[in-house]
């Protein structure tokens, strides 16, 4: 007798993950997983009770011998009834939704153990409407900068050598964070519309040129979290791929230093290249403005 | 004085014009019925071609990392298939079967503007040929939304954008001629004693439609004429560096787009509307909350186009909004669904192929009505958006809310068109085969998405389940294909030996079954006085009871005049 709540038991779960997102590295991914899931809960018993309605209706009130058929116009009070039961339930969605959302949108403080910060800047005056930045209590995270461009993800962190931003250190395709950090992301387009995701940590969210879009997580453990592009960008779209790997504080700051170190050598060596082609060519001769 | 020819409620017509003959009248001609009929077979042969573009994208997808198309020809492919089904099949389907049934059922000789209606399908099949010509040149493959910047002239400089811009030109110009035409014919033809509230629903939902045309499609011609200037004028409408918006496109497209869904789906629900109490042998339940769910769902339809938009650059405040009024239309297409199910409650239903397909259309749109709910929840939204369940979802909303019950239109008025009736157990197979088909390839997509496949990728690496998933969803959509064949086969045979149909198979409801099989060119010598919803119903008993002699006793329902 107990054979199927037992089975019950282990399918439903397996069910729900089939039919669920990722359960996420990040508070924010945690909680849409959550919220999916309660979702989704409400959403099956309305569907079960709606076509096993149709279902019942269909079989049981199928044409045999003498059945007659009711000639029924309606039923006012009936309609009134579903209608407002159809309202009632998504008024409670919609709370759930508004309960939840601040443990989705609103970024944590990062953890003691996490980097320690700078505080972040507040976006400057902007040309366009852009989503809003949402910050820490404390207004302190590591601000990363997401470029889109076809057909690769660029991130510029922190760290330039001069006011104007440049000599700041950066990768492509694989991103590298600190743990326990709270990590915001300016996510711009140099081109065509791109989206960022990583299912693990949070929703995506576009680069559009011209706008600005922001998002964050904070990982808790080191890890790798996969992800690529989301909005259609081109021939490439399907190789667009991005990934985040999180590490301890410490091993991200050697990494990060290491990263800088390699990209001043390469810009050295490059410009190296460039004087030595310039003075083959000639083109040296003429001053630089 | 109504005027009833006894004993079969059918006039003959004898003051009809005698009907052209050969391929010339049918190129000149303004009949309603043979400008519905080119629109018919005109979309079907576009759905089959939109079909095959699909099997050739499930096929890519059936094995990871699959190399069958190149990522160029992908992009082709999944841009023709979206733009073919939604501009090329759907709306112009709808049109089609409003055209030949709406004057019909309206007891009306002809569309108010039969040359204007003439010239709407013309400029459909213009839309169609300047679009499929692109494939003997290089085919449009930025989206059927053709996202800005990547269809402006830098990113995508071929000329199949162009031919996708004047495709939207052709058949909106085509669809907007059409819809006020429809108004024109609702509002000043309908016959004695058909007031508002005894229209069929289905002529309220080709009401609707035609409102809703009116009102979205002059914002996407706007929108595509400013995208063919800034790829050929140096106009800057789209581009952040001149003082422009990629996100304007957005806003404008979706203005026209999410209202478009509901151009697809509410002709959809006027068939099911009508379908179902005919074989369920009821009244249609509730039939004035049907009605003015119609209207509810057009006018919130307006308000929701940025849920398409939920991981755009928007303000909080509009994430809100939006959500909420999608939710909000979660209501009226809820009272739809449960008045269709208070129609079959305690009917005698019987199991003719156009009641399946109908049943089976308010199953699969009830999977998409409830994934929509997901996606308006924006939160949850920017996890599943732009995947693999987004795509299950569309596709259940649509199948459901309108191709499917274009399959129902096709068994169910089959016999009038050409007098003869479609096979019903190769109508049951092909149902059977769709419904399943649809199923197994659109469930398992929601896993797809939920694992993390973005949608519009030509290719996936063997990670998770997706293999798998994908596999069973490209099988799926050959059994779907397998059921569209079933039910081109049946038209096939049933052209040449279908039983003869009569004027009234289904003992229906409307006035286009009190004319004959096919109608004759006017439709009808006498048209009769509307008494009810149901004037067929009326007649019927109404023969009924002057044959079966004075005094007899009226058989249930015959008394019951409006509804």
């Amino acid at each position: 007798m107990n054979r199927i709540p037992a089975a019950l038991s282990h399918v439903l779960p397996s069910a729900l993950n089939l039919f669920a997102p990722v359960k996420g590295a990040s508070p924010n991914a945690k909680e849409i997983h959550e919220l999916y899931v309660i979702t989704l809960v409400i959403a099956l018993i309305i569907f079960f009770a709606v076509e096993g309605a149709l279902g019942y209706a269909l079989i049981k009130f199928r044409k045999r011998k003498g059945t007659v058929a009711q000639q029924i116009h309606g039923n006012t009070r009936l309609e009134i009834g579903w209608t407002s039961a159809a309202a009632v339930i998504l008024l409670g969605l919609a709370i759930l939704t508004f309960i939840k959302l601040p443990s989705i949108e609103d970024p944590p403080n990062s953890g003691p153990e996490g980097l320690s910060l700078s505080d972040v800047s507040e976006p400057g005056d902007l040309l366009y409407a852009t989503s809003q930045q949402k910050l820490p209590p404390n207004k302190k995270a590591l601000e990363i900068t997401v470029i889109g461009r076809q057909y690769i993800w660029q991130y510029v962190y922190p760290g330039a050598n001069e006011a104007d931003g440049l000599g700041a250190p950066y990768s492509y395709e694989e991103m590298v964070v600190p743990t326990k950090t709270t990590v915001e992301l300016n996510i711009v387009s140099e081109d065509v519309v791109h989206s960022w995701w990583i299912p693990e940590l949070g929703g995506k969210f576009q680069a559009v040129p011209g706008y600005h879009n922001y998002t964050w997580f904070k990982v808790e453990k080191p890890g790798v979290f996969h992800g690529q592009c989301a909005v259609l960008c081109g021939r490439g779209h399907a190789r667009m791929i991005a990934t985040v790997r999180a590490e301890e504080p410490a091993e991200f700051e050697a990494w990060l230093a290491h990263q800088k170190q390699l990209i001043a050598q390469a810009n050295e060596e490059a410009a190296k290249a460039r004087k030595k082609l310039n003075t083959e060519s000639g083109a040296g001769t003429v001053e630089n403005p | 004085m109504a005027t009833y020819a006894a004993p079969i409620p059918q006039v003959t017509a004898h003051r009809a014009e005698r009907e052209g003959q050969g391929w010339t009248s049918w190129i000149t001609t303004t009949d309603h019925k043979r400008i519905g009929i080119m629109y018919i077979v005109t979309t079907f042969i576009f759905f089959c071609l939109g079909g095959t573009e699909a099997l050739m994208i499930r096929l890519q997808l059936g094995a990871p990392n699959n190399t069958l198309v190149t990522p160029e020809v992908y992009n082709q492919l999944f841009t023709m298939h979206g733009t073919t089904m939604v501009f090329l099949f759907i709306v112009p389907m709808m049109a089609g079967f409003g055209n030949y049934f709406l004057p019909l059922m309206i007891g009306a000789r002809d569309m108010a503007f039969p040359r204007l209606n003439a010239l709407s399908y013309w400029l459909l099949l213009a839309g169609g040929i300047v679009f499929y010509a692109s494939v003997f040149w290089h085919p449009p493959e930025a989206g059927w939304i053709s996202f800005i910047p990547l269809a402006n002239s830098v990113y995508s400089p071929s000329g199949g954008e162009d031919a996708w811009i004047y495709l939207i030109h052709l058949t909106g110009l085509s669809s907007l001629l059409g819809a006020i035409n429809f108004y024109a014919t609702v509002a000043n033809m309908r016959a004695r004693g058909m007031s508002w509230g005894r229209l069929p629903l289905f002529v309220w939902a080709i009401l609707t439609y035609s409102v809703l045309l009116i009102l979205a499609l002059p914002v996407v011609a706007a929108a595509v004429t400013m995208l063919l200037t800034e790829r050929h004028f140096g106009t800057h409408f789209f581009d952040p560096t001149e003082g422009g918006s990629p996100v304007l496109w957005q806003n404008l497209f979706w203005f026209f787009g999410h209202p478009e869904v509901y151009i697809m789906v509410l002709p959809g629900f006027g068939i099911i509307s009508e379908v179902l109490p005919v074989f369920a042998r009821k009244p249609i339940f509730g039939y004035k909350a049907i009605a003015a769910s119609t209207v509810g769902i057009a006018f919130l339809g307006f308000l929701t186009w940025a849920h398409h938009m939920f991981t755009a650059p928007i303000p909080e405040a509009i994430l809100v909004f939006v959500m909420l009024s999608s939710y909000l239309i979660a209501v009226p297409t809820g009272v739809k669904i449960l008045n269709w199910i208070g129609t079959l409650w305690r009917g005698a239903i019987e199991f003719t192929t156009p009641l399946l397909f109908c049943a089976g259309a308010i199953a699969i749109f009830m999977i998409g009505g409830i994934s929509g709910v997901f996606l308006a929840t924006f939160p949850i939204d920017w996890q599943v958006n732009e995947t693999y369940f987004v795509v299950a979802h569309l596709h259940f909303v649509l199948l459901g809310g309108a191709v499917l019950p274009i399959f129902a239109a096709i068994y169910y008025w089959f016999p009038k068109i050409t007098g003869r009736m479609l096979g019903e157990r190769l109508g049951k197979l092909s149902f059977w085969l769709m419904f399943l088909g649809i199923l197994i390839t659109f469930m398992i997509q929601h896993a797809m998405g939920l694992e993390g496949m973005p949608r519009r990728i030509y290719e996936y690496d063997n990670v998770g389940h997706l293999a798998l998933y994908n596999l069973i969803s490209t099988v799926g959509a050959f059994i779907i294909a397998a059921g569209v064949i079933s039910t081109i086969v049946n038209v096939w045979r049933s052209l040449k030996v279908g039983v003869i149909a009569g004027p009234d198979p289904w003992k229906a409801n409307t006035l286009e079954w009190f004319t004959s099989s096919p109608p004759p060119v006017n439709n009808f010598d006498v048209v009769p006085v509307v008494r009810s919803a149901e004037p067929m119903k009326d007649i019927r008993h109404e023969v009924q009871r002057r044959t079966s002699g004075a005094g007899a006793t009226v058989p249930a329902g015959a008394t019951q005049v409006g509804a």
